[in-house]
């Protein structure tokens, strides 16, 4: 039978009184101790309380009213302690029967956090960092994180795109639950497929990444974790309403069928009917549109065994409908009276995984996990169609052990990818099969103390890119406590899907020009490039309750080939291979402050020193802001015993000057100006099951003006809506509410 | 060039083969101790024998549990080198000195 102790150990701060009370709260399970998160920890008839963080830790301040503390969570006897002495063991024995999906029911856990013990630069952004941002997918869950710049993509189609390390997400790799997900046909509106509270966690790695999901990440790598049936509430329901008539709906159902298997349904639909134009150009500020996403999931464990497997699949549909405002597509389309556009896409997934943990020895493992999907998008832009079909299937095979003992791991495994295109751009068809057989190698040496390594090798056996090796190394070492330094360094490649990747040239009149070197994709050879990495973080006690955290990174990716992409013609884009040098530098420094888990500020600047060789010379990459601020403060109230508690968020941008490329019409070429943006969100929690929230994106009212070249005729030659620096539309005041049982 | 390629593309299911099924047999004791760093210390004198796979010491049970090659190293030999960093263990009793040496929040009660 299952039997829980709850086992609780208090330490006094220091030796003076005032000092908060320090805990921990803990439970045992087949022998095992594992953190209780969530607890309510509160002094006898009082409202001071608080709940135990994720590793079961608290810190509550002492009242001189009381010395009897109450620790209580769903499923174990709630016990009331004495607390006298300095230190204190104390175990209780919880009654029979509870069921242990009871004590995972709540989570609390730091927002985000940069991790002191990975050998990696990655940072964990759990869900209720995803809370505070506005809404409600994940292009636009980035806001209220550093290491991620959120920009607009054009004019049009209100898509957000992010940057990292100053290069756009075609160099990221972007996987859900370790299977890359946003590449291909959906880079470009990929990231709006991911309903915000499907999300259960992102892992956020800079540089160089890991060479177990591919070679295809070259700045680095962005996983999400998907909620899961086992642990996700049985119930939730999620409505979301904006003034700029934008409605969400998210639902979940989740269901254990027995001990082994549970199973999810996730839904959700958004819709924005309205049209809106404040900036008088005759052109939708942001699409009329509607999406319908559907995600079934269904989980198996057994961990006496050591097996876990989840399958899953997922429907998705999303329409848009752009451009003038008297744009009607049955009436127009095709002609040129007035300029629409319709984006039209269908998404089915599958993916089945499996891992077994041998019982015996548990630092043996193995996992196989296999994906597909079929993803179709029919669209026009005005006078200009594209239409993209891609089917792709994704298999990976991982074994973990150790060489000697766990101080040594190793993983080894082997993929293949197989990716099929099928392209219409303007009448003209591209179709395309990519192909890849690769295995890996990747070795971690942690030293227990001060030093890690993780050093990974793959090979590639690719029909488009012929064979080719990948290494990657990440090196960690802690020459004083709390100081960290990291290094990293590696190659990666990728095919340029030169228009899923810039469908934004669609939203323009320029001619298209594809200057080839006799390669396979397009005529064009595949980007490759190298990525060195440095990063140092410090922590600072600068006495109880401050939290203060500094860290510096700086990143220099350098493409030996590229696929350019140049808009300094005015009349033109084209694409051709790289002649000279690519760099892409990045500087960061941050600075945290935490105060007693209630009070969060975070600030950084960034700088970017993005240049290329384009053919009219080297010059900086433009609508990229050379400099970058950022700054967010969170607090929240301490949680009551009845679970009530108010949660304020504040954000603030600036983005510095970004070159403009050269055109006829309005502007001579030059820079835009600098703007800031802020963000902010009110939250107040009712109960575990009810919450409410209140916020306003761009509430200083930003906005572009005349975000549209040649908005008069959009048919001329000098139409083009991809030079987009700052936000369409101004101001949005959103209200949404959280039902969960 | 080829052909290295090939033979590294096949190497990892060689090493998957022969890696596994080594012998390997489990024990747990106690191990006297506090803290996180503890944890740190006992878990690397543990693993510094050959023939340690792995070790895993628990803060509140203070239990470490261990999977090791029985024909490669014994338990006594594991005992004394935890006891040799100043934490006592069921079977061995770490010196003064060493008891001494130990970091603040290392320094367990003592019978």
């Amino acid at each position: 039978m299952k039997k829980y102790i709850l086992i609780v150990c208090f330490s006094w701060g220091m030796v003076f009184s005032q000092d908060p009370l320090n805990g921990i709260v803990q439970y045992q399970e087949n022998n095992k101790t594992y953190p209780l998160t969530g607890a309510s920890v509160f002094w006898q008839n009082t409202t001071i309380g608080t709940v135990t963080d994720i590793e079961g830790a608290f810190q509550l301040e002492k009242t001189p009213e009381t010395d009897l503390l109450i620790i209580s969570y769903v499923g174990f006897k709630t016990d009331t302690l004495k607390i006298q002495m300095p230190f204190i063991r104390h175990q209780m024995i919880q009654d029979q029967d509870d069921e242990l999906d009871e004590v995972t029911l709540t989570q609390r856990r730091k927002a985000s956090q940069k991790s002191y013990i990975e050998t990696q630069n990655i940072l964990k952004v759990s869900s209720d960092e995803l809370l505070k941002a506005a809404c409600c997918n994940l292009s636009e869950s980035f806001e209220t994180n550093p290491a991620i710049d959120v920009n607009f993509s054009d004019a049009l189609t209100g898509t957000k795109q992010i940057k990292m390390l100053g290069l756009s997400s075609t160099y990221l790799l972007i996987s859900e639950e370790n299977i890359p997900m946003v590449r291909g046909a959906s880079q470009a509106y990929g990231l709006t497929f991911t309903p915000g509270t499907w999300v259960e966690s992102i892992q956020i790695s800079k540089g160089a990444g890991s060479v177990t999901n591919g070679f295809e990440s070259i700045s680095g790598q962005i996983n999400t974790e998907l909620k899961k049936p086992m642990t996700d509430l049985p119930f939730f329901l999620n409505l979301f309403g904006s003034i700029n008539g934008r409605y969400e709906i998210n639902t979940h159902f989740n269901k254990k069928i027995d001990e082994n298997w549970s199973t999810g349904l996730y839904l959700h639909g958004n819709k924005r009917t309205e049209k809106f134009d404040n900036n008088n150009d005759g052109f939708l500020d942001l699409p009329v549109s509607e999406q319908i996403n559907l995600m079934n999931r269904w989980q198996y464990t057994d961990m006496e065994k050591g097996w876990v497997s989840f399958l899953s699949w997922r429907y998705m549909n999303d329409e848009k409908l752009l451009g003038t405002l008297s744009f009607n597509p049955q009436k127009d389309r095709g002609m040129k009276n007035r300029w629409g556009s319709e984006i039209k896409t269908k998404r089915w997934d599958g993916s089945f995984k499996l891992g077994y943990v041998f019982p015996e020895t548990p630092y043996q493992s193995f996992g196989v996990q296999t994906a597909y999907s079929s993803h179709n998008q029919d669209s026009y832009y005005g006078l200009r169609t594209y239409d993209i079909n891609q089917d792709s299937f994704y298999t990976n095979l991982i074994f973990n052990s150790i060489i000697g003992n766990t101080l040594n791991k190793f993983k080894v495994g082997l993929n293949y990818s197989f990716d099929d295109y099928v392209e219409l751009v303007n009448g003209d068809a591209y179709n395309r099969t990519d192909q890849n057989v690769g295995s890996f190698f990747e070795f971690t040496h942690d030293n227990n103390d001060n030093f890690s390594l993780i050093a990974g090798v793959r090979v590639d056996f690719h029909n488009n890119f012929g064979n080719f090796l990948t290494p990657r190394l990440h090196f960690r070492y802690v020459p004083l406590e709390k100081f960290v330094i990291r290094l990293s360094a590696g190659s990666g490649r990728k095919a340029a899907n030169i228009f899923a990747e810039n469908q934004t040239l669609f939203a323009t009149n320029r001619s298209i020009k594809i200057q080839s070197s006799q390669g396979k994709i397009y005529g064009l050879n595949p980007e490759r490039a190298w990525n060195y990495g440095m990063g140092l973080s410090k922590s600072f006690y600068i006495g109880d309750p401050h939290q203060i955290s500094l860290s510096v990174d700086y990143y220099i990716t350098q493409f030996t080939n590229q696929v350019v992409v140049d808009f300094e013609n005015p009349r033109e884009v084209s694409f051709y291979n790289l002649e000279g040098e690519s760099t892409a530098k990045s500087f960061q420094v941050e600075l945290d402050y935490n105060f007693r888990n209630h009070l969060n500020f975070r600030a950084a600047y960034k700088n970017y020193d993005v240049q290329m060789d384009y053919k009219s010379g080297l010059l900086q990459k433009p609508l990229l802001a050379k400099n970058r601020f950022f700054a967010n403060l969170g607090w929240e109230s301490k949680t009551t015993a009845g679970g009530k508690q108010w949660r304020y968020d504040l954000t603030y941008h600036y983005v510095g000057a970004q070159r403009l490329v050269h055109n006829l019409i309005d502007r001579p070429g030059g820079f835009s100006p600098n703007y800031s943006l802020w963000n902010t969100q009110l939250t107040h929690v009712f109960s575990k099951k009810f919450e409410l929230y209140l916020g306003g994106e761009n509430i200083g009212n930003y906005r572009q003006s005349s975000p549209i070249i040649g908005s008069d005729d959009p048919f001329g030659a000098d139409f083009d809506a991809a030079q987009v620096y700052a936000p369409i539309f101004g101001g949005m005041v959103y209200s949404g509410l959280r039902f969960k049982i | 060039m080829k052909k290295i390629l090939i033979i590294l593309l096949a190497l990892p299911l060689g090493m998957v083969a022969q890696d596994n099924q080594k012998k390997s047999t489990k024990a747990d004791f106690k191990v006297h101790g506090n803290c996180e760093i503890c944890e740190k210390r006992i878990e690397k004198a543990a693993l510094s024998i050959k023939g340690v796979k792995s070790a895993d010491w628990d803060i509140p049970s203070n239990q470490i549990s261990l999977i090791y090659n029985p024909a490669k190293v014994n338990l006594e030999a594991i005992h004394t080198a935890i006891a040799a960093k100043g934490h006592d263990t069921s079977e061995a009793k770490a010196k003064e000195e060493d008891y001494d040496a130990l970091p603040n929040c290392c320094k367990y009660d003592r019978e």
